[in-house]
């Protein structure tokens, strides 16, 4: 059966990159004794796809990623790797899904972050009355550097929430393959419309959940398609 | 634990593989500091991914954390990023599991696993705000306690060092930590205590001894500046492996490592005599683990680790007697669990081969041989009991079976090395390429055509060793018989099947230099890393031409610790420590040497190296046959 796993990575787990996160949960698998399935060929490899990779220094509470169970219970699944799991990361649902669902990278519609100033540094932009005007304008164009040369985007149309205050901001944007954006990018255009600047190396990341469309085309989180077992 | 780091965010986000610094892995150990008595700091003078690499770390590791009173942690060299870093803005070197400074700690123990690590040693020392000599430390500092197998002859880093911990860890610890807390009770000095330590047995403590020198400058004594201290310091091992620990929940570092599996060790020591191989020597007498031990620790370590790999560590897997049962073990479990096997250092035979061929694909892996010699006649010489039948023998029965990929690795400069013998080397390449096209029909030459790698270091005369005595040669005899090597092969009708590889001569010569050093060398390697040598062992940061002014500037002269060949009476810096092979056997290896005559392997006949002292291993089951 095919299995969805939610999981937190946070505190110093944040430093490690997305290739030994995926190392790392293939050990857990077997430290855990999950029975996983393998796929076949000379060198055997644990059938597993994760949603995203996370960047290093970002934190999330919402990282997904999808496996073949040959058996066990969610409950089972879940009690085994949470106590195997170093500290900073966490398992927060094991569900089943039904036949038929995407797998986690090709059903990401959308993405829930929260941005807010690291630890020790200054407040930049301070200016939370805005938010409603940066939001109303018909277009939110911002220049893009691609390889080439550089094109304006518009972001509007990639901004489904965006709020300010107390110097946290929080975003559900498009994290979709072909229009997906960078939390960053939203809020040092929200300063730029402020008349400020931020400095992005400042800012501390947190990823909250990753949303996909449902049958009635709402987005919902990545695990609620999936069921208990 | 806390989300306590040393390192600021700022900096992990600036600084290559910041896992490197964060601890936190799985199975490492974390305890309350308020509940133990000594703190002990274990470094590795490398990189992370080399330091985690190494089982001795791991076993100490776990040894010194099963003591309820102790909590052990680990400490690394900073890579350059960081250490540039740290400097400037003075971050004192930390261990990882706390993240407290290493300063803070009651001992820092360094292993000491290859020469071109010295510099490190002051990297770590200096980062941590540790005096660099011995002799400036103060009640404050931990102590410094070195071991690993360049403790067997500690001379150019003795001004480092507070103790050598001369053998293998397992035996001498305890005593060493008890007296170390009584030290701590009754508040006595550093020295008294180093004393103390000094008379335990196995430990060598530099600043109770002194050397005089002869005119020609070598040593004419070596002297205790005590008489209540041993003149002799013989190496420390555990007599009875079979029941000994070994650490069943190694840490699993997250970032890719150079060993990055299960690792069992299955025996200690090498029944071979190879004449240039220092741990053939060091570890002597071959002792074996309990195999059915070895089989539920290997289950142990994995399902403790989740590696997707377990191998087996020995200096020659080959002869551990129950080898057979064991890796047929093996193969059975982890094959159900999608686990790999790797087997290095067994021998090319038709058990060896089947058991490849179940645990790999053969067209795609390569077959080993180390004849490090290309002549039969220098075989002898170095008493390496491998024939040419044995590889032309081994690679044919591989080809059959659809290898096609062979690798073979060749010493150069070995004593008594003519032009001739070196040119055997491609001649023997040849005749292995000779050998497929033979054997394997077009139509069946799967992976190709055969292709044969060979590699040639350079020989470094090491201490204990019976080429302690040899000459070592220059930078371009070496560079020479490359040159021959690579003509020679190229000379050869199969040529287009042979790649060549060699190693740097420069850094060979400096690793010459320190292995038969003195403690003149001391400041030398002081200096160099006061002009920026750190890394040595980094062929891209190490820097010949600093090494060699600081050697000018400082009137060391380099061909009297490489070129010259020692008298047979000379005292070497190391002969106050014993590795249980005594120097008159070592003498008369040297000799045989020369006259190209070979010694039989501990298994098959005790030449009585000496080793028999500590009764046990290979040297019993000789008693029990006799008796
Ligand atoms: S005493 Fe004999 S059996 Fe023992 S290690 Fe030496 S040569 Fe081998």
């Amino acid at each position: 059966m095919k299995v969805r796993i939610k999981f937190a990575k946070y505190g110093v787990m944040r430093y490690i990159g997305h290739l030994d996160i995926m190392r790392y949960f293939q050990k857990c698998m077997r430290k855990a004794d999950v029975d996983i399935a393998y796929s076949s060929g000379f060198s055997p490899h644990q059938i597993m796809s994760f949603a995203s990779p996370l960047g290093v220094g970002v934190i999330s509470n919402g990282e997904y990623f999808d496996i073949e169970l040959k058996s066990g219970s969610a409950k089972s699944v879940m009690d085994s790797l949470n106590s195997v799991m170093v500290n900073g990361m966490e398992i927060l649902s094991v569900k089943k899904l039904p036949d038929g669902v995407k797998n986690a990278m090709a059903s990401i519609a959308a993405a829930r972050y929260t941005v807010m100033m690291k630890e020790g540094c200054e407040p930049e932009n301070t200016d939370d009355s805005k938010v409603d005007d940066f939001l109303n304008r018909e277009h939110i164009n911002i220049i893009k550097q691609t390889k080439k040369n550089e094109i304006e985007f518009d972001l509007k149309p990639h901004i489904y929430e965006f709020s300010f205050d107390k110097n946290a901001y929080r975003m559900l944007i498009d994290a979709s393959s072909s229009g997906n954006i960078k939390p960053l990018s939203v809020i040092e255009e929200y300063a730029r419309f402020c008349g400020t600047h931020i400095t992005p190396s400042n800012y501390q990341i947190i990823r909250e959940e990753f949303y996909t469309y449902d049958d009635d085309h709402k987005l919902v989180p990545l695990e609620a398609l999936g069921e208990d077992f | 634990m806390s989300d306590k780091l040393a390192l600021s965010d700022d900096i992990l986000m600036n600084i290559e593989k910041p896992a490197r610094y964060i601890g936190n892995e799985i199975n490492c150990v974390i305890k309350n500091k308020d509940e133990i008595d000594i703190r002990f700091a274990m470094c590795f003078p490398d990189v992370y991914e080399i330091g985690m690499s190494h089982i001795g770390i791991q076993i100490l590791y776990d040894m010194l954390n099963k003591y309820e009173d102790v909590w052990c942690e680990r400490v690394y060299s900073p890579w350059i990023d960081l250490d540039k870093i740290m400097r400037e803005r003075n971050i004192r070197l930390f261990a990882l599991e706390s993240q407290d400074p290493v300063k803070e700690f009651d001992f820092l123990g360094l292993t000491l696993q290859y020469e071109m690590c010295y510099t490190n040693i002051l990297q770590v020392l200096d980062l941590s705000g540790i005096p660099l000599l011995s002799k400036d430390r103060t009640e404050d500092d931990p102590i410094v306690i070195g071991g690993g197998p360049c403790s067997y002859n500690p001379e150019p880093i003795a001004d480092f060092f507070d103790i050598f911990y001369i053998g293998e860890g397992e035996t001498k610890y305890r005593e060493l930590l008890d007296l170390y807390k009584e030290h701590k009770k009754n508040n006595t000095s550093r020295y008294d205590f180093l004393v103390k330590a000094a008379k335990l047995g196995g430990m060598y403590v530099p600043c109770l001894y002194e050397t005089d020198y002869n005119d020609d400058g070598t040593i004419k004594e070596f002297r205790a500046l005590r008489d209540d201290i041993p003149l002799k310091i013989y190496k420390e091992i555990v007599t009875d492996l079979e029941n000994e620990d070994y650490p069943v929940k190694p840490v699993v570092p997250f970032i890719r490592c150079t060993q990055d599996r299960a690792v069992v060790e299955i025996q200690r020591g090498c029944i071979r005599g190879c004449r240039f191989c220092q741990a053939g020597q060091l570890y002597r007498p071959v002792r074996e683990r309990n195999v059915d031990d070895l089989k539920k620790k290997a289950m142990q370590i994995l399902a403790n680790t989740g590696h997707e790999e377990v191998s087996l560590s020995s200096l020659s897997s080959s002869d551990f007697s129950k080898i057979e049962e064991l890796t047929d073990f093996l193969i059975e479990e982890c094959s159900r669990k999608y686990i790999n096997i790797s087997l290095p250092s067994l021998r090319i035979d038709n058990y060896s081969l089947d058991t490849f061929g179940k645990v790999q694909d053969v067209h795609k892996s390569s077959l080993t041989f180390a004849p490090e010699a290309g002549s039969q006649r220098m075989r002898n010489v170095i008493n390496k009991g491998l024939t040419e039948e044995d590889i032309i023998g081994g690679a044919s029965m591989a080809f059959e079976r659809g290898w096609s990929k062979v690798k073979l690795y060749f010493m150069l400069g070995l004593p008594g090395e003519t032009e001739e013998d070196i040119k055997e080397i491609g001649v023997l390449c040849d005749k292995i390429a000779r050998a497929y096209f033979d054997l394997v029909p077009k139509e069946k030459r799967i992976g190709g055509p055969v292709q044969i790698t060979a590699s040639t270091s350079f020989f470094i005369p090491k201490p204990f060793t019976a080429f302690q005595w040899a000459s070592m040669n220059t930078k371009d005899d070496f560079l020479n018989k490359a040159y021959i090597t690579r003509t020679s092969i190229l000379s050869q009708l199969n040529q287009k099947r042979i790649k060549y590889n060699w190693h740097e001569a420069d850094v060979s010569v400096l690793e010459g230099v320190f292995a038969r050093g003195d403690r003149r060398l001391a400041p030398a390697i002081h200096e160099a890393y006061n002009r920026g040598c750190i890394y040595d062992a980094w062929g891209e940061y190490y820097k010949n031409d600093v090494w060699m002014q600081v050697f000018e500037d400082l009137g060391i002269d380099i061909e009297f610790y490489t070129t010259r060949e020692r008298d047979l009476d000379e005292i070497f810096p190391w002969d106050f420590i014993s590795c249980g092979v005594d120097k008159e056997w070592l003498k008369k290896e040297w000799l045989k040497s020369k006259e190209g005559i070979v010694t039989e392997n501990c298994k098959k006949k005790c030449s009585g190296c000496g080793a028999f002292r500590y009764k046990t291993g290979i040297c019993m089951e000789h008693v029990k046959k006799e008796a």
